[in-house]
């Protein structure tokens, strides 16, 4: 077979929107019991994914990489399809906004909540500090 | 017959009325698109969520989750989604009798209420009837699926916790700008995703790897199959309000312009009728100095 045609078709859902919809080479994704690859070829696969990068490379070398929280990932002949409540590309996060929700959550966190809210809390301010974390500039 | 006077009074506050509606059905259009294009994007994510948990009832053996089972219907709770506003034809209406129509079944007790959607809450606040939660629809602009969690969270924890035995959604069905339908939309218990033929299609079924595991997986994908059959509900109601508003405001629009027309001819004529009265009168009265 051509190089052309191993590759791997990716999509991105969210409630809301498909958020992207590319082919991939390579897909490195958050998964529930740790980070994972897929490659070409790769075994019918399904798993949640928790908060956290999504990395792809794309046919032409190039990489990208996209803030997801809370979903699942399957792999089935080669489409890969990510479910995720929410998820952007590095290019699309909303620094300012990443900020103020961090910011918050950790108000609200100070004053003391508990249980199930306390949580929610910790999950919102994962989220957002996720978004800052991918949207920062690497040094690569 | 009215006076001139009153017949312009008349006309001119017809034409401020259709500004306004006019204003409306304009505001309804723009918000109305927003509404449908969110209602077609949100369908991608069901489908996909429909498939994996097929494919997770394929691999899983026999689905069980609290979510999934069926009681005898003891208790039910009914989420109802309407408008906060009217000035919009009958869409509350008759979501309203719909809504009534169905509890007919149910003796008020034995029924949990939550609603979205102002008019909702003065209807059955009028009726006396018990309302757990009420809050209000907003305009639907901004609507995200976080915002739709939390009333769906609550609805599947009075399921779980065995509080009620069921769960229903009326809406209104969003099916084209100007046809929407009252609906019910059984939530809970959920119906098993997986049918024998719907399993087939599945072909060549490659045996899928499931990570933590089939169990883990639906545990998790369930209670989002619920959300997002929430949001699907919530985002159609919105769009089947601004569809409404824009029919009825469109129709309100024209009669005011044809109100319009048909005054002003009466106008004319009055106007008419009094130049010539005064005319005669003038006449009249030169004759008699003769």
């Amino acid at each position: 077979m051509s190089d052309v045609e191993r590759t791997l078709s990716l999509e991105v859902v969210t409630p809301d929107r498909i958020v992207l919809s590319e082919t991939a080479e390579y897909v490195r994704a958050p998964g529930a019991l740790g980070s994972f690859g897929v490659l070409y070829g790769h075994a019918a696969f399904l798993t949640e994914l928790i908060t956290g990068e999504l990395n792809y490379r794309s046919p032409d070398g190039r990489p990208h990489a996209v803030a997801v929280s809370g979903g699942f990932l399957q792999v089935l002949e080669n489409r890969i399809t990510v479910l995720a409540d929410s998820a952007e590309r590095r290019e699309e996060i909303d620094v300012a906004r990443a900020a103020a929700a961090a910011e918050r959550a950790r108000a609200a966190r100070s004053l003391g909540p508990s249980g199930a809210q306390l949580l929610e809390l910790d999950a919102d301010l994962e989220r957002a500090l996720n978004r800052l974390r991918i949207a920062a500039p690497e040094d690569e | 017959m009215a006076t001139m006077r009153e017949i312009r009074t008349r006309i001119r506050s017809i034409r401020n009325i259709e500004k306004i509606t006019r204003a409306m059905k304009l505001v309804a259009a723009a918000r109305l698109r927003r509404a449908q294009e969110r209602v077609l994007a949100a369908r991608p994510y069901a489908e996909i969520m429909q498939r994996m948990m097929r494919n997770l009832a394929q691999g899983g053996q026999g689905l069980q989750h609290p979510l999934l089972e069926v009681r005898e219907e003891e208790n039910i709770a009914l989420l109802v989604l309407s408008a906060d506003r009217g000035l919009c034809g009958s869409y509350n209406t008759n979501l309203l009798r719909h809504a009534t129509r169905f509890l007919d079944d149910y003796e008020s007790d034995r029924v949990r209420l939550l609603i979205r959607g102002r008019k909702a809450e003065q209807f059955f606040q009028r009726r006396r009837t018990a309302v757990e939660d009420a809050q209000a629809m907003g305009s639907g602009a901004d609507l995200v699926f976080a915002d739709v969690q939390p009333v769906a969270r609550r609805l599947r924890e009075l399921f779980e916790t065995r509080r009620v035995d069921a769960v229903y959604v009326n809406y209104q069905r969003f099916f084209n700008p100007i046809h929407q339908e009252p609906t019910t939309l059984k939530l809970l218990p959920l119906e098993t995703p997986a049918g024998a033929e719907e399993a087939a299609e599945l072909r060549d079924s490659q045996e899928t790897i499931f990570e933590p595991s089939a169990e883990a997986l639906l545990a998790s994908l369930l209670p989002r199959y619920v959300d997002t059959q929430v949001y699907r509900a919530v985002a159609e109601a919105i769009a089947s309000e601004h569809g409404a508003r824009m029919t009825s405001m469109s129709a309100a629009t024209e009669n005011a312009g044809e109100m319009i027309e048909t005054l002003t001819r009466t106008f004319n004529r009055a106007r008419q009728s009094a130049i010539t009265t005064e005319i005669s009168e003038i006449v009249t009265g030169a004759e008699a100095l003769k």
